[in-house]
């Protein structure tokens, strides 16, 4: 038996290819040197330029401290709340999706996503019409129940922000958690209840540990998202809440008080690079080599009852939770806006198709009026060119990631950093920094990369750590050049992480809103720029008008994610 | 690899440095978000100026005007537009202007030229009043308030929503009209009043307006809100079926509505001095006044500019607007803005 | 012990098994042979309860496991692929089942290491399995599934993935650890020669139906039907057509394209019936003659394979030139 193993050991060196790239520093570096050069130039220059700008010792006085500390209380605990309920629904749906068929399930995957890059006044025009004072829940319990006022409050509470998170971020769990979940050997678990154990314990001491990997990349990448929320707290919190972000708009963008904002952002920045680490240590150690299948065999139609309860029961609880709130963006979007009349005449209700014919009409003769068809065109643009820029650099950031030496241990942390970072900040960094280069359109695709990159190092990675030697082993013994082994046992493999790091790079970018504002001409807005234009001024026109870029963004979104995912080569496999 | 990035970089430095065409000069003009205009005016200055206008937009004013004092250095336009009164003082401190003493400016009002030293230049302005729902009052046979004081009146509790002075624009303003209103010791009193009374605070305008205001097309639970003077107008002129009767109006009794004036200047550094001047003149000129009300719902500083029927008709400003120093503004805005949040919102 | 009454499954809308019916007796090893897709597996699913079956019914001593959840059934399952736990050590994997059972440490300690030992890995506890080459981590796989004392043990093509010097080795280990500990197995396999040296009974499936069952020596022996001779590779398998009836030997006068034999059938035959004839290709004193003219000659280590032209085989002990014609005598078997 001796013989074999030493065999197969020489074997092993060759088909891991990952490791034999990885083994020479020289190759790490120039694996890492794209993605870092780029994060160098694009984020760390401009972001310390700024604070250095404005950094004082102003920043260090006591109330300065104070307020610094409550703030950053309050935006780790909404995080963490947030997180946690995310996670709780996130994961029943990721064990949905990645375990049952059930029809139109397609459609509802792609549409979890559509929230993810909905601009957030979009959002919450949405929620408020499903759950605000006069929104649709309201005013049927009002009528059922006879009440006076609206009984559920929404609009400024905690629990808004909570909600909004949740509904914002699940996607994230459902992708990278179901990703892992769909790719697990179907006979662990028949082992594992062969050995005794029932579907909890199966649940507990074999699939959650094979999915700790998957879980704390999702974990860090919701957190990060809930740290440095700031259109939500806005809109749906309301001037009570305070988080980091918002506290640095205000103190540098309304107040001008630089040093406060320095100092918080700084306290941001440090707190990011806490979690990143902590993060990092954890995940180096979780790597578990698990064999995945790129088909999707494991899928099945419920058949028992408590697998149907399941999965009607989480069906109508992401139903009502994803897609009602979006509901009210469409329906609005074709209904008569007027404003009450009173004695003056009755409202006409009714459908009305003005509102998309509106858009294509410059009314004013503005100098800035952009024909949706381009504003579509702009978008759909600096998506692709994102998808690009994000896949070219993350991908060897990926590789080297997949077998972390100690190179890997003190750059990884620093990869996720613009993930947390203030993006006000960072936008005023660019001005100081790039200054007369800020109207170059590619500037907003790099932006947006920024926030990309880490979401397709995170997906891409444990792919590539987890395609085990002994299936590259197999295809070398096979005869198959490095080539083939690539094109045959890691590509399938791959393949469904790259399209997951894919659509989540397009999605964030349609969905972008502070940096392109800041960074953009205004002669290529995107479409969510556009739809901010239109509610910044009263009128049903506007108003109905918004509506009906948010409804064309959320098209143009879902169909462009239906497309990602159709485009598998056979085989590819399901998620 | 290296050799490509610094290939890339070098391309995209001698492209800022391109040699100047000797075709038309381009003109750049950094504006606020809410910046409109037609462009066949626009097309009219270019061809009499053989020159390209070009704009950057750049967030609120106060996002714009942190842009611009960033970059003095090395400015990013030549024109800047949108600053307003409460800006101004921050804005001239921090020298990002060169003065400019247009021929235009004899004929404004010299209630608006509040920079003595000509370096911001009156453009237009508008009033911050409170809006209220017409229907509403109509059908609760509720008085329209006349006052300020009127607001913290039992009767109206719950029915007002103003946005935070720290993030909002106009809900700055009203502050500043209550502080003109009442003085610096006692405006905190009525605010807490107003929080007693059931005083709704939001965070951005769009939010006061399209989810709270019942008089727009959110159906909201506050019929009155902290908005424009405009506001009634636009109403109009965005309906989704043609109306002959604005569904809104502003309150304007002595100090509910708070002048905002914005203004231009040429920006510090700028090497089209002369064209940049020629369109500030053109900024104050008949033409570009009179395309003002109707893109951007603001009023012109050009006395006798004809406006549109609408804005006539509906539009509305005070007779009696609040008004604060500049630099009083600038000197205390900070303190104020912090006042204000511990006794509404903590 | 375990019977199996009458079971049907389909798959995708298609018959799978169509009335499967055998039961097992105290400690021996049945071996359920068939082509791959014959729905082997998916027997074993549903003897182990991952799967349940659309009608028939499974029994341990006289109870019906139909109310029995998979994690109570106490039957140990061996996959293919091993199917171990990456995320465990070797000393978990083998563990687990123990620690299912709620085992006290000292106790689950003892019996790792003692079936570790049953299977020749003492010193791999804390090794990674994923390090461990193909052999070593089915010996890890056979261990976790022996550990907790099941009831009764089934493999899935256990050895399909080793290599051949390894899989002769481990069968005849695995051979032996079932002869000792006694425990009752269902072994599946396509191959023929793993089922003769594990099994002390052979259950051919085929079509969804058992179509021959007995030891491997009955079945070697009596085949039964075309399909199972083929399949066991039993020899050549020909038809041919009842000529004649010679009622005081009992035989049929059997023509074929490649001559007439006189064969004794136990079978009812009419004059003009389809038959399948079986030749083995071992030559035999007294046996019907077959003549050939040799196409191929194929060295097979103590015995030469020689091809006909008729594309029968027979076995010489030495090796014919290509072209020459020879004459064997073989046995020749009726199948019906």
């Amino acid at each position: 038996m001796a013989g074999f193993t030493q065999h197969e050991d020489r074997r092993t060196q060759n088909a891991d290819y990952p490791a034999a790239i990885t083994a020479s520093w020289v190759n790490r570096l120039f694996l890492w040197f794209l993605p870092l050069s780029f994060l160098v130039v694009f984020f760390f220059y401009p972001f310390f330029r700024i604070l250095a700008y404005s950094f004082s010792i102003e920043s260090l006085k006591l109330p300065n401290l104070q307020l610094a500390f409550h703030v950053l209380i309050f935006t780790v605990y909404q995080a963490v709340l947030s997180t946690i309920l995310t996670l709780l629904i996130g994961l029943p749906a990721a064990y949905l999706f990645a375990r049952f068929d059930f029809r139109g399930k397609t459609l509802l995957r792609a549409l979890t996503l559509v929230p993810f890059m909905l601009p957030t006044v979009v959002v919450a025009a949405g929620f408020n019409a499903l759950l605000g004072p006069r929104g649709w829940v309201n005013l049927g319990l009002m009528q059922a129940l006879a009440l006076e006022s609206p009984p559920i409050p929404f609009v400024g509470t905690l629990s808004a922000i909570l909600i909004a998170h949740v509904f914002y971020n699940t996607t994230i769990v459902i992708r990278i958690v179901g990703n892992a979940l769909s790719g697990l050997d179907p006979k662990l678990e028949q082992a594992a209840r062969s050995l005794g154990a029932d579907s909890r314990r199966v649940w507990w001491n074999v699939t959650l540990p094979l999915l700790r990997s998957s879980l704390l990349a999702a974990s860090l990448l919701v957190f990060l998202f809930d740290f440095t929320s700031f259109g939500v707290i806005l809109l749906l919190g309301g001037p009570a809440f305070a988080t980091l972000e918002v506290e640095i708009y205000i103190q540098a963008l309304q107040l001008l008080n630089f040093p406060v904002a320095a100092l918080l952002a700084f306290i941001q920045l440090l707190c990011t690079l806490a979690f990143a680490i902590i993060y990092s240590r954890i995940s180096t150690r979780s790597n578990v080599q698990s064999a995945p299948r790129a088909g999707g065999s494991n899928i099945r139609k419920p058949k028992a009852r408590l697998e149907r309860v399941f999965v009607t029961g989480m069906l109508m609880l992401l139903i009502s939770f994803f897609i009602l709130p979006m509901l009210a963006l469409p329906l609005r979007s074709v209904s008569r806006l007027d404003a009450d009349r009173g004695q003056h005449g009755t409202v006409r209700v009714g459908l009305t198709a003005d509102y998309y014919d509106e858009l294509f009409i410059n009314r004013n003769g503005s100098i800035f009026y952009v024909p949706p068809v381009q504003a579509a065109a702009n978008s759909l643009g600096y998506a692709g060119a994102t998808v690009l820029l994000s896949l070219l650099l993350g991908f060897p950031a990926a590789l080297a990631l997949a077998k972390p030496r100690r190179l890997e241990r003190i750059l990884d942390p620093i990869l996720i950093i613009p993930l947390g970072a203030s993006a006000v900040t960072l936008g005023l960094g660019f001005i100081l920094a790039f200054g007369h280069w800020l109207t170059y359109p590619w500037l907003v695709p790099l932006a947006h990369t920024l926030v990309a990159l880490p979401f397709v190092i995170r997906t891409l990675q444990p792919a590539l750590a987890s395609i085990p030697d002994r299936l590259r082993q197999a295809a070398i013994s096979l005869g198959a050049s490095p080539f083939r082994v690539w094109q045959t046992v890691d590509w399938p493999i791959l393949q469904r992480a790259t399209l997951t790091a894919a659509t989540f790079a397009f999605t964030i970018s349609l969905g972008e809103f502070g940096a392109t504002i800041l960074l953009s001409r205004p002669d290529y807005p995107t479409i969510p720029i556009a739809i901010y234009r239109f509610l910044s001024q009263p009128g049903g026109l506007n108003y109905g008008q918004a509506m009906a870029m948010a409804t064309l963004l959320m098209a143009l979104t879902t169909a462009g994610i239906l497309l990602i995912e159709k485009l598998r080569l056979p085989g590819a496999g399901e998620f | 690899m290296k050799r490509i990035i610094f290939l890339l970089l070098s391309i995209f430095l001698l492209s800022g440095c391109s040699p100047k065409p000797s075709g038309p000069q381009t003109l750049t003009v950094m504006t606020h978000d809410s910046f409109a205009v037609t462009d066949t005016v626009v097309q009219a200055f270019e061809q009499a100026n053989n020159a390209k206008v070009t704009f950057i937009k750049s967030g609120d004013a106060g996002a714009m005007l942190n842009k611009a004092i960033l970059s003095k250095d090395s400015p990013l336009a030549d024109v800047l537009y949108g600053v307003d009164n409460t800006f101004l003082s921050r804005a001239v401190a921090a020298d990002i202007y060169e003065p400019y003493d247009s021929p235009a400016l004899k004929i404004i009002p010299v209630e608006y030229q509040l920079d003595a030293t000509k370096r911001a230049l009156p453009v237009d302005y508008s009033d911050v009043c409170i809006i209220y729902d017409k229907a509403y009052f109509a059908t609760h046979n509720l008085p329209i308030p006349q006052k300020l004081d009127d607001l913290t009146s039992s009767q109206y509790k719950g029915l007002l929503v103003t946005e935070n002075p720290a993030t909002s624009s106009p809900g700055l303003a009203f502050l500043l009209a209550t502080i003109k209103h009442f003085g610096d010791s006692d405006y905190i009193g009525y605010w807490k009043d107003l929080r007693q009374n059931g005083l709704v605070v939001v965070d951005g305008w769009e939010t006061a307006y399209y989810t709270n205001f019942s008089g727009s097309t959110g159906k909201g639970q506050q019929p009155m809100v902290v908005s424009y003077g405009t506001d009634p107008a636009a109403e109009v002129m965005f309906a989704t079926t043609p109306i002959s009767d604005s569904p809104v109006a502003s309150i304007l009794g002595p100090d509910t509505c708070f002048r905002q004036i914005e203004f231009v200047g040429i920006l510090k550094g700028t090497v089209h001095r002369a064209l940049a001047e020629k369109f500030v003149d053109f900024m104050l000129g008949q033409k570009f006044q009179a395309d003002i009300p109707g893109q951007m719902f603001v009023y012109p500083v050009l006395p006798n500019v004809t406006l549109p029927d609408a804005f006539v008709k509906y539009a509305q400003k005070a007779s009696q607007p609040a008004v604060l120093a500049p630099d009083v503004i600038a000197a205390n805005r900070d303190a104020w803005i912090q006042a204000w949040s511990d006794a509404v919102l903590k | 012990m375990l019977e199996l009454r009458d079971i049907y499954k389909t798959y995708e809308d298609q018959p799978l098994l169509c009335g499967i019916s055998f039961a097992l007796t105290a400690a021996e090893t049945v071996c359920l042979l068939g082509a791959s897709g014959s729905g082997k597996s998916t027997l074993l699913k549903l003897i182990a309860g991952l799967e349940m079956p659309d009608s028939g019914k499974i029994m341990w001593e006289g109870q019906d496991l139909a109310s029995t959840p998979a994690h109570s059934r106490d039957f140990g399952l061996v996959f293919q692929d091993y199917a171990l736990f990456p995320h465990l050590d070797v000393f978990d994997n083998v563990a687990f089942g123990l620690k299912m059972k709620s085992w006290s440490y000292v106790e689950i300690e003892k019996r790792v290491n003692e079936v570790l030992s049953l299977v020749g890995m003492n010193n791999f506890n804390h090794r990674k399995v994923t390090d461990l080459s193909g052999g070593e981590q089915q010996r890890v796989a056979l261990a976790r599934a022996i550990a907790p004392r099941p009831r009764m043990l089934m493999f899935d093509e256990p050895l399909g993935a080793l290599d051949r010097a390894l899989r002769e080795d481990l069968l005849y280990q695995l051979r032996g650890i079932l002869r000792r500990t006694h425990i009752p197995a269902i072994y599946v396999t396509h191959d023929q020669e793993e089922a003769f040296t594990i099994a002390d009974r052979v259950l051919m499936l085929h079509s969804g139906r058992i179509v021959r069952a007995g030891s491997p020596a009955e079945v070697w022996t009596s085949p039964g039907t075309a399909w199972a001779a083929e399949f066991l590779g039993l020899g050549n398998v020909i038809e041919g057509n009842c000529r004649s009836r010679n009622e005081r030997l009992k035989m049929w006068n059997i023509s074929t394209t490649f001559g007439r034999f006189d064969v004794k059938c136990a079978h009812k035959h009419e004059i003009g019936d389809n038959v399948h004839l079986l030749l083995r290709p071992a030559q035999i004193e007294g046996g019907s003659v077959v003549r050939g003219l040799v196409v191929d000659v194929l060295f097979q280590q103590d015995r030469f394979k020689a091809v006909l032209e008729n594309s029968l085989y027979v076995y010489v002990q030495k090796p014919p030139k290509i072209g020459q014609m020879i004459t064997v005598r073989v046995a020749v078997k009726c199948l019906g």
